[in-house]
């Protein structure tokens, strides 16, 4: 039980509530590595998916949030 | 002081105060209501606990092999600081409400005294309050300054420019006798964001083998890089999420939400 709880408090902390940006961070890491293997120049790579992630974690926070605000409207009507 | 070294000083500086400001509040909160005394043990033992894991995780981090360390610091701070720039362009677009520290000054101290009367001597809510609120607040400034600091060998400097930091907040919590309310948090934060975001960007790719052109001259593009993408999300979020027969919102004095190059 304390393992768990250990566990998913590091999770909290580390990754926090958008688990998609953490794993995409994760695969950008990656991809750039096997990149950077090939004779093709790897650096754009990192930049080009961290600012997607970034684009598409703020749309989906920003649909979240609207969505939970229309239904506390709702509710209040 | 390099370029690299001056990011750390400035990220590592910006990312405590913010979180010393949070962590001020509900120490203020429990002391003035319950007990000074214990609320300054939390602090001390908080502070303790945290200068042990940074002694502790420091030599670790440093003793892993550079490319291994940079991907590690590099995903663990692109990961921190895409959700310290999420969450401060939701705020800044008002899709997320902004810290008030006059409103959780406000709730610590219903809380406080909803707990019960206070006994002479040692008192636990305070101490605890305390503790947790320091830890909680200062955890993520360790994680800050170890991965800095181990990148660059420099966790020494990081420690003083994280302690630079605490030192002011205490010296204006102590000259106002209040919460630092008018400290613009969000643009705090947005700053933090970019910062990590910028310096985790550069580290991840050069750990993976990747060049950056320009070498460490590549920082210089890739920070106003960052900060122009974040603001343009910001800006485009405020834009959608207002009515259109509505005027723009008026700004926050002292808290607008994005930063300027």
């Amino acid at each position: 039980m304390h393992i768990r709880a250990l566990f998913l408090s590091v999770w909290e902390f580390v990754v926090g509530d958008d688990w998609r940006t953490a794993l995409g961070v994760v695969l950008a890491l990656a991809l750039t590595s096997l990149l950077a293997e090939t004779a093709i120049s790897a650096w754009w790579l990192l930049p080009l998916a961290v600012f997607g992630l970034l684009a598409l974690s703020v749309r989906r926070a920003a649909r979240e949030a609207t969505a939970r605000s229309e239904v506390a409207r709702s509710g209040s009507d | 002081m390099s370029g690299a070294e001056t990011g750390l000083v400035l990220s590592v500086f910006l990312a405590c105060a913010v979180e010393a400001v949070e962590a001020l509040t509900i120490v203020l909160a429990v002391g003035t209501t319950r007990s000074w005394s214990s609320a300054m043990t939390g602090v001390g033992a908080a502070t303790l606990l945290l200068a042990v894991i940074v002694a502790a995780l420091g030599p670790a981090l440093t003793s892993l092999p550079i490319d291994a360390l940079r991907v590690v610091v590099g995903g663990l701070l692109l990961i921190f600081g895409l959700q310290w720039l999420r969450k401060a362009i939701l705020r800044s677009a008002g899709l997320k409400a902004k810290h008030d520290e006059l409103e959780t000054f406000k709730g610590e101290v219903e809380a406080a005294r909803a707990a019960g009367t206070r006994r002479p001597g040692f008192d636990g809510y305070a101490f605890t309050v305390s503790f947790k609120g320091v830890l909680l607040e200062g955890l993520e400034v360790a994680f800050i300054v170890l991965t800095f600091g181990a990148n660059q060998h420099r966790i020494p400097l990081a420690a003083a420019a994280a302690a630079l930091a605490i030192v002011l907040v205490i010296a204006a919590g102590l000259a106002a006798r209040a919460p630092l309310a008018k400290v613009p948090e969000n643009t705090m934060k947005f700053a933090v964001g970019v910062m990590l975001s910028s310096f985790g960007m550069f580290w991840g790719a050069e750990g993976a083998g990747a060049h950056w052109p320009g070498n460490d001259a590549a920082l210089l593009g890739i920070i106003p890089a960052v900060l122009v993408v974040a603001n343009a999300l910001a800006w485009s979020l405020r834009r959608a999420t207002l009515p259109s027969d509505e005027p723009a919102m008026p700004a926050e004095a002292g808290d607008r939400g994005t930063v300027s190059a």
